[in-house]
């Protein structure tokens, strides 16, 4: 039915916001922890007066306002995208993404700006006590402006709380509650900023080794640490605990990208969990080959029991999906087309009827996108019926790309843990730098938490591919008729405008760290 | 001339002379300020036109007009 649409269209526009999301998502996480860090520290100082934790509050504020300051509004630059290259995205979901993004950027404005001003700018001015609650409003406010974005986020994975107006082609609110407080909302708003904590105090972690490496500032390191390490523990429980209940939900809502993170083939109960592995490809199977697996360890009866809390429970695979499974009640995808294929011409007719005026056959297909009944057999398969004419395996993810980015996050998150623990013990020994090689072990995992970070939203963004809104509207639907060549020349501009900007935050951080905390 | 109350003159000269007195600040709010003009400016000006805005008068125009890209692609 799309095929007139110039896959590269689409292709370039989803490189684009990929490369747009990726970089405004360099600046976050550090945003949000390093937030709630400072805050910690400068509680200290105000407890117990000692100067010491004044000099290490204000040193990593000043680094937090640098991250800040750079990546500040980068974000608004996904929104200039909406609007030119998803523009009937931007229509189809209607008030579902403008309210919240319009509550966040109000929220991060009054709140954000003004205590953010009265952290830099109030030490000394206001009392400790007033200016401690800044700082701790800041984190609060930056951590509450995420959960916008992230409720609209997670609407798109899972579209509840909504009416779709076929008069109007947009998505309508029927409940704020259910897409304020859908399952994929609140444990998507919670995985992130506790992996965001995570990232910040494994950052902390690491530059405070760089101290102990370089033997200055020894106590401001190694109270940075404690802190770090903490909150780093407390963070990784939490963001372990958050992602195994985001794999049932995933599991249960989202079932291909489940298949797809694990590379799970044909379905099963008892479903073996892959600890570590490496994927070879058949080429043979175009344009989506199977990835087989030149070796791999795994954890038996581990996938069942984490999609389902049971061993028996039956783990759809990627075949099971695309081709039904009667026995376990799966439909198969070309039958899902055929009803997606009748929404789409109904909609069609009922403009067809308004356009010539037929009053009563307008009315009587108005009301079957008001039939639940109807809504369930046909609508919900809404964006499957772009695919009448296409070849079915389009609606396999890239699995290899799903496959590795998912085993890099979990790998990685369970090294920031041991390294928090490890860090805390020898810490609170007081021998956490005799071991120069930890110390550089710490130093050298600095960049690792963002590689997680990323990798944990290519799992979640390309996981779900071909929808933009799940099941709903697939990527080629979406996307404006513009041309191609506009969004590559868009594409080049950001990747060296974002290129100039990371590179001037890393000098300014690098520069700033190297000059060490302050003397009061 | 406007008359501010002294709660309004505390909060202007807390800015004011927080931004005067910044030192590596300085270079945080240029960088800031090329990058909302790169964004505003150029990007949102020349190459980021809100499409459905730009060639449509009215609501019922655009939805039209979604609605025949959603059902004849």
């Amino acid at each position: 039915m799309i095929e007139s649409i110039d896959m590269s269209l689409v292709d370039w526009s989803r490189g684009q916001f990929a490369l747009t999301a990726m970089f405004h998502w360099l600046f976050v996480p550090l945003t949000l922890g390093l937030a709630f860090i400072v805050a910690f520290m400068e509680t200290i100082y105000v407890r117990t007066g000692d100067i010491e934790w004044k000099r290490i509050t204000r040193f990593w504020m000043k680094v937090f306002g640098i991250n800040f300051a750079i990546g500040v509004s980068t974000g608004i630059i996904l929104e200039f995208e909406f609007g030119t290259n998803w523009s009937n995205y931007s229509w189809f979901v209607g008030d579902i993404f403008g309210a919240p993004l319009a509550i966040e950027g109000i929220m991060a404005f009054f709140m954000e700006s003004t205590f953010i001003a009265i952290m830099f700018f109030g030490w000394n001015k206001v009392s400790k006590r007033f200016h401690l609650t800044a700082t701790w409003l800041t984190a609060i406010g930056a951590n509450l402006s995420a959960v916008w974005i992230l409720v609209a986020n997670a609407w798109m994975q899972d579209p509840v709380g909504t009416r779709f107006n076929p008069e109007t082609a947009r998505n309508e609110m029927t409940s704020f509650w259910d897409v304020f407080l859908s399952e994929t909302a609140v444990n998507k708003f919670l995985h992130t900023i506790t992996s965001s904590f995570l990232l910040a105090s494994v950052f902390v972690i690491g530059v405070s080794a760089w101290f102990l490496l370089r033997n200055r500032n020894i106590m401001f390191a190694r109270r940075s640490t404690v802190v770090a390490s903490v909150f780093g523990i407390i963070s990784a429980v939490a963001t372990i605990f958050t992602g195994d209940t985001s794999a049932r939900i995933i599991a249960r809502e989202q079932p291909m990208k489940f298949a797809a993170m694990e590379a799970l083939y044909d379905g099963q109960t008892h479903a073996p969990l892959v600890a570590v592995g490496a994927m070879r490809t058949d080429t043979t199977r175009i344009p989506n080959p199977r990835q087989e697996f030149i070796f791999k360890i795994e954890i038996p009866n581990a996938l069942s029991y984490m999609a389902f809390l049971t061993p028996n429970g039956f783990v759809a695979g990627i075949n099971d999906l695309l081709y039904g499974n009667e026995e376990q009640g799966i439909m198969a995808y070309s039958e899902r087309v055929e009803r997606g294929a009748v929404a789409i011409n109904t909609l069609k007719d009922l403009k067809k009827a308004k356009d010539r005026g037929d009053e009563g056959a307008h009315a009587m297909l108005v009301e079957k996108f008001q039939d639940p009944q109807w809504i369930n057999d046909y609508y919900q398969y809404f964006g499957y019926g772009y695919y009448k004419d296409r070849s079915l395996e389009e609606f396999i993810p890239n699995v290899k790309l799903n496959f590795y980015a998912f085993h890099i996050m979990v790998i990685l998150g369970g090294h920031f843990l041991i390294l928090s623990i490890i860090a805390l013990t020898l810490s609170m020994r007081n021998r956490w730098g005799e071991k120069r090689w930890l110390l550089w072990v710490a130093l050298l995992t600095i960049p690792l938490p963002w590689i997680a970070s990323q990798s944990g939203w290519i799992v979640a963004e390309v996981g779900r591919q071909p929808w933009v809104v799940h099941e709903l509207m697939p990527t080629l639907s979406a996307v404006s008729r513009i041309s191609p060549g506009a969004v590559q020349l868009t594409f080049w501009i950001f990747l060296a405008t974002f290129t100039a900007l990371f590179i001037a935050e890393i000098k300014i951080l690098t520069t700033q760290i190297k000059k060490g905390p302050e003397e009061e | 001339m406007i008359y501010c109350g002294p709660m309004l003159k505390k909060i202007f000269l807390f800015y004011y002379n927080g931004f005067r007195t910044m030192t590596w600040g300085r270079s945080l709010w240029a960088i800031i300020l090329v990058k909302l003009f790169i964004m505003f400016v150029i990007l949102k000006v020349f190459f980021f036109p809100d499409i459905l805005e730009r060639d449509f008068q009215t609501d019922e125009e655009r939805s039209d007009h979604v609605i025949e890209q959603l059902t004849n692609p």
